[in-house]
Formats: C-alpha cells, sequence, structure tokens
C-alpha cells in the first residue's frame, strides 16, 4: 500500500459515508451526489487492487497476512456495488443512509487493510 | 418513516401471497428496516470474511474460537436472509438467529471477560464484540425490536 493514497482512500470514504448519512437523515433520495460520491470510493479501492498487486514487485510488501489483506479487500470492493444497486432499484432516504453505511464500512475496512500492511507482529 | 401503505396492493408478490404474508413482509421491508438489513448484511460479510481467513490461515491456534467465527457468520447470513424474506416461517428463522446471536453475544463477551485463557484468540463476540465496535451487542437489540414492532401489524 502507497501511505498517501490509503490517507486519501480514508479521507474519501469518510466524507462519503458523513455526507451520505447526513443527506438521508435529512430526507434526501438517492442523487447523483450522493450514487457518485459511493462511486468514487469503489474507483479508489480499484486502484488500490492494482496497487496491491503492482507493489510486492517494487519492494513494498505486506507485514502482515496477505490472505487477510486480500479477504478485506475483495469484501470492501463488494460493498459499494451492493449499496449503489440498492439506491438504483429502492428509491428512498433509507437508500442513501446505507450509501453512507456503506462508506463508513469501507473506511473501517480500508484501515484494517494499513494494519495488515504496516503494524504486524505486536 | 414511508407509511407500509405506499407499497401499491396489487404488486405480483402480494397477490401471490396470502394477504398476512403481503403485509408482514411490506411494514417489514419498508424504510428503516431496510437499514437493519443493510448493516446485517455487512456484518454478515466482515464476519463471513474473516472466519474464512482465521480457518484456511490458522485454525489449529484456536479451534474454538475459530469455529465459533464461522457459526456466528452463518447465523448472520440466515438472520440476513430472514429479514429479506417474508412470511411467518422466515419471521420465525429471524426470531432464532437474532435470539441466538444475542445469546452469543452475552455468553461469549462473558466468558472472554472471566477466563480470557479459553478464547485466547479474537471471535466476534469476544468481550461483547469489541472487534466489531460492539455492532454485534446492539444489533440484535435493535432486530428484536423491529421484529416486535412489525409483529403488531400483522392481523
Amino acid at each position: 500500500m502507497i501511505e498517501w493514497f490509503t490517507w486519501l482512500q480514508l479521507g474519501v470514504a469518510g466524507v462519503a459515508g458523513l455526507l451520505c448519512i447526513v443527506l438521508g437523515l435529512a430526507g434526501r433520495k438517492p442523487n447523483d451526489l450522493t450514487m457518485g460520491a459511493t462511486a468514487l470510493v469503489e474507483l479508489l479501492l480499484i486502484v488500490q487492487l492494482v496497487v496491491a498487486i503492482v507493489a510486492p514487485f517494487t519492494g513494498n510488501t505486506a507485514t502482515g497476512s496477505v490472505l487477510e489483506f486480500y479477504t478485506y479487500l475483495i469484501s470492501a470492493i463488494l460493498v459499494p456495488v451492493a449499496a449503489v444497486g440498492w439506491a438504483l432499484i429502492e428509491r428512498s432516504r433509507w437508500s442513501t443512509v446505507i450509501l453512507g453505511v456503506a462508506g463508513l464500512g469501507v473506511f473501517v475496512m480500508v484501515y484494517r487493510m494499513w494494519q495488515i500492511w504496516t503494524v504486524q507482529g505486536l | 418513516m414511508t407509511a407500509p401503505s405506499s407499497t401499491p396492493a396489487s404488486t405480483p408478490e402480494s397477490t401471490a401471497a396470502s394477504t398476512a404474508a403481503g403485509a408482514a413482509r411490506s411494514s417489514r421491508v419498508t424504510g428503516v428496516g431496510r437499514l437493519l438489513i443493510a448493516v446485517y448484511g455487512l456484518l454478515a460479510l466482515a464476519a463471513t470474511g474473516r472466519s474464512f481467513v482465521q480457518i484456511v490461515a490458522k485454525f489449529d491456534e484456536a479451534p474454538l474460537s475459530y469455529s465459533l467465527s464461522a457459526l456466528a457468520a452463518v447465523v448472520y447470513i440466515v438472520a440476513t436472509v430472514a429479514l429479506i424474506k417474508s412470511g411467518g416461517r422466515w419471521r420465525r428463522v429471524a426470531w432464532i438467529t437474532i435470539g441466538f446471536e444475542f445469546v452469543g453475544v452475552l455468553v461469549v463477551g462473558t466468558l472472554s471477560l472471566l477466563d480470557p485463557e479459553l478464547f485466547p484468540h479474537d471471535s466476534v463476540w469476544s468481550l461483547y464484540g469489541r472487534g466489531y465496535v460492539f455492532i454485534p451487542l446492539v444489533l440484535p437489540l435493535l432486530g428484536m425490536w423491529w421484529l416486535s414492532r412489525t409483529g403488531k401489524a400483522r392481523p
């Protein structure tokens, strides 16, 4: 993992998650802003996947379990897809809140991925 | 909150199923119940992923903890499905799985506090689900509250 990219990803996922939860609780239906923010979270996850595949060849290897890392990454990639799919089918305020839950879920998962990559051997 | 009556009464599902099942379905699956289902789905995904890693990579280290993780993951998946599905039988399945989770998090949480040797490695329910920001402790309560609330809407 690349440190600055990971922080960028955490920032985007956290802001997108909070934004969608606030707008959802305020009664907004899923719109371009909230679904776009979630799509951006997904795009960064795909970039992270490419980074994770390429990084070991440049000497940037994971200190922790690679299996655990990829389980988190693949799970995280599924989450925004499911949430946006839901938002397209069910156009209610709660779908916007669910987009937010997905964003915060990705936030936690990326943070765990960062821990697995960097701080092992506790 | 969205009123259950906003769902058209003549959807294929409600005409196919009995009226009672149709009513239970629309009241359980709309509104804030959607959010509950989504969070259950997320927890099911997290628990499944974690127990997959534990069992593949290090099952021998703590068979009890990791078997519990796998069991919990399966129960979360069944609970998610049961909350989505309609009908009396799935409702009962939802009650049983959510009740099981609540008992599980209380028993394993207490045991892991009293006798840490028993669960040397984290399971979903260790220390009342601390590894999952206590979501495993709170979610069954919300689930049971939701089931009892929607239960009153049934004839």
